[in-house]
């Protein structure tokens, strides 16, 4: 694949082309005290020169000493902000006399180009691709937005205290899933992108921005930038046999410890990229001639996602923190083929009182004996 | 199908500021839509007009602090079909609740020239302590979308969309940065039940807990959070104990950092 360069000031360039083919250009800039995804009219709206800080329950901005566009990491948003928003009509009625009239909102009316998508996010994105569009029932409103979706990705310069990528194979280097991927290079004066396109319609747009082919020396540049980052993680999760780790701790004490501590606030699942549960609210008016169905984000922390006739199946704090971590890290890789976690670090950040879902998953794992984490490693080398 | 009498509807006010019951005045755009649907049979804030009861609906504000309003709840319970508790004094004893943590007769003295007039009671109390009670709307203020949409459900015959999940999740859904992660501002978002549309975070404030405890609160690993952020224990208590001081998890939260305070001498937070 060809690797070009984009000098900086041409980034302006990209975002224009974009916005000529119709395209509402979406990506990183700062708002309430945080780096969020909004609508870029120019690159002056990137968050030129700033940093985040990001800890458990922590997340502040910092300058940095440079004039870097993408030098931090993910912040509060993710783009299910705009894939799978959290408050959507799905349909109308109207009432006609005796009978009644839907009107359905089923297609995206508009199309996005986000730039700045980091290597967990296009994981994530393509977590929910599957959840939405594979297998019996598809979403039809998430299906025509994908459609559509252009993605700039960009390789993660450095990478966050609550990160851990490297451990869920997915990052820091964006490896799949974009049409373009830069990776942003600050040498004193010089400031550039190395630039890999990853569909035609990438190809096509790059195309249209002035470019150069790009030496080895600066390609060495960049694959150092992402060795640094992979070295950087401020987090790591040990994922080795982990279904079965849960599997086989349904009853363990550590949930009765969290429990302690979990708010079941919901941030979590909120912040999470892939985490994708909604509910559905009927509305009326007080005519009583208009009815509206609402989809809106839901969380399985709250005691609703789980009511039945006669109450809820989770009440307990535990069950709903057990219930969600078994579910990201095990039961998803039953239900969709791989793990429901990117390794993002937006839960642990996000969480206000930090919980920290790898040094959940230590502390379990460090609790059992030794014997049965060699007796069940060695039968998945016989079995394997 | 459709009701051919309307539906009467009642509002009756304890102890209480006026302020949810003007939540129904403030409806202006809708409120034409609801006097055509029901007739309001008694609410002496918009009019001298009262039709007698029995009534469809009583929306009921404020709190129980004296005798004759304990005695006047039982009355009102007899005339109502639904019972609907509106605000944070009728659904918890209000911010007059901080009275049931000291003696009454010690602010009697303090405050009116002449005690010796004033009959009440010790403690301010919410309706459910007297009588059965259909529903709640939660808030220091109600808020006005949900009292429509509990009206609008009643009418239409439906379940109202009043969730008692977090303030959390109303920030998040609509795209508020969490103030207390982002920026240390202690925030009881995620023990309060939602309701304001996360209306303080949204202007950069911490969430007041104006719409009391949300379901399975965890009040004391919140109030851990706000000590290792430098928050004392006076501080944590006064938190807890406002507009739904007496509501049970907020009571008990507040009661725990009253007894340690003693040997507390951590400094004050300050941002």
């Amino acid at each position: 694949m060809n690797i070009v360069i984009l000098e900086s000031d041409h980034l302006q360039i990209l975002l224009d082309v974009l916005r000529k083919r119709g395209y509402q250009v979406i990506g990183p800039t700062l708002g309430d005290g945080a780096i969020v995804y909004d609508g870029l009219n120019t690159t002056a709206n990137l968050p030129i020169g700033w940093t985040d800080e990001q800890d458990g329950g922590t997340y502040r901005l910092k300058k940095r000493n440079d004039k870097a566009l993408f030098g931090y990491n993910v912040g509060p948003h993710s783009w299910k902000k705009y894939l799978l928003p959290s408050e959507l009509r799905l349909w109308k009625i109207k009432r006609n006399g005796n009978s009644f009239q839907i009107v359905t909102e089923n297609e995206a009316t508009q199309k996005f180009a986000f730039i700045g998508v980091r290597s967990c996010d296009i994981h994530a994105i393509s977590i929910q691709d599957k959840v939405f569009m594979n297998g019996q029932y598809i979403d039809q409103h998430y299906k025509s937005q994908r459609k559509d979706t252009f993605i700039v990705a960009v390789n993660c310069g450095k990478a966050g205290g609550t990160c851990f990528c490297v451990s869920m194979n997915s990052g820091p280097r964006a490896t799949f899933g974009f049409d373009l991927a830069m990776t942003e290079i600050l040498e004193g004066e010089n400031h550039y992108f190395l630039i890999e396109t990853g569909t035609e319609l990438g190809a096509e747009i790059l195309r249209e921005i002035p470019h150069k082919e790009a030496s080895e020396k600066q390609k060495c540049a960049a694959d150092d930038i992402l060795k640094n980052t992979a070295e950087q993680m401020g987090r790591s999760m040990d994922t080795s046999n982990i279904k079965d780790l849960f599997y086989r701790n349904h009853e363990h004490p550590r949930w009765n410890n969290v429990a302690e501590r979990c708010l079941t606030c919901a941030n979590c699942t909120m912040v999470c990229p892939t985490c994708f549960c909604t509910t559905i609210e009927d509305v009326t008016d007080l005519t009583g001639e208009h009815a509206e169905r609402w989809r809106k984000l839901d969380s399985c922390f709250t005691m609703d996602f789980s009511y039945i006739h006669g109450g809820s199946v989770r009440s307990s704090i535990k069950s709903r923190y057990r219930q969600w971590i078994t579910h990201k890290l095990a039961t998803w890789i039953d239900q969709f083929g791989t793990s429901g976690c990117v390794g993002c670090g937006r839960c642990i950040t996000w969480c206000p009182v930090a919980i920290d879902i790898t040094e959940e998953v230590d502390a379990i794992r460090k609790s059992e004996p030794v014997s049965e984490r060699q007796t069940t490693e060695a039968v998945e080398i016989k079995g394997s | 199908m459709r009701k051919i009498r309307k539906p009467k509807l009642a509002v009756w006010k304890f102890a209480s500021c006026d302020g949810c019951q003007l939540s129904l005045l403030d409806c202006e755009d809708e409120l034409l839509s609801v006097v055509n649907k029901i007739d309001i049979a008694y609410f002496l804030e918009a009019s001298r007009n009262v039709v007698r009861g029995p009534y469809d609906i009583s929306l009921v504000e404020g709190s129980v602090t004296t005798q004759h309003d304990a005695e006047r709840i039982q009355n009102i319970r007899k005339i109502s079909k639904l019972l609907i508790t509106i605000g944070a004094c009728a659904t918890a004893g209000g911010i007059q609740s901080l009275r049931n943590f000291k003696d009454v007769k010690d602010f009697i003295s303090l405050v009116y020239a002449n005690p010796q007039y004033i009959e009440t009671l010790d403690k301010s109390t919410p309706i459910a302590s007297h009588v059965r009670v259909d529903y709640e709307l939660r808030g220091c203020p109600i808020n006005k979308r949900q009292l429509l949409e509990i009206i609008s459900a009643y009418l239409n015959e439906r379940k109202p969309n009043t969730p008692s999940h977090s303030v959390c999740i109303e920030c998040k859904r609509r795209g508020t940065v969490c103030v207390m992660v982002s920026q240390g501002i202690p925030c009881l978002g995620p023990v309060t039940h939602a309701g304001c549309n996360a209306i303080c975070p949204t202007y950069c404030r911490g969430c007041y807990g104006c719409y009391g405890p949300k379901e399975t609160p965890n009040t004391s690993s919140l109030s851990e959070k706000f000590s290792n952020s430098g928050l004392n224990n006076d501080s944590i208590m006064r938190m807890f104990r406002t507009f739904n001081a007496c509501a049970e998890p907020f009571r008990k939260e507040s009661e725990a950092h009253e007894i340690e305070e003693a040997g507390s001498n951590k400094p004050e937070y300050s941002t």
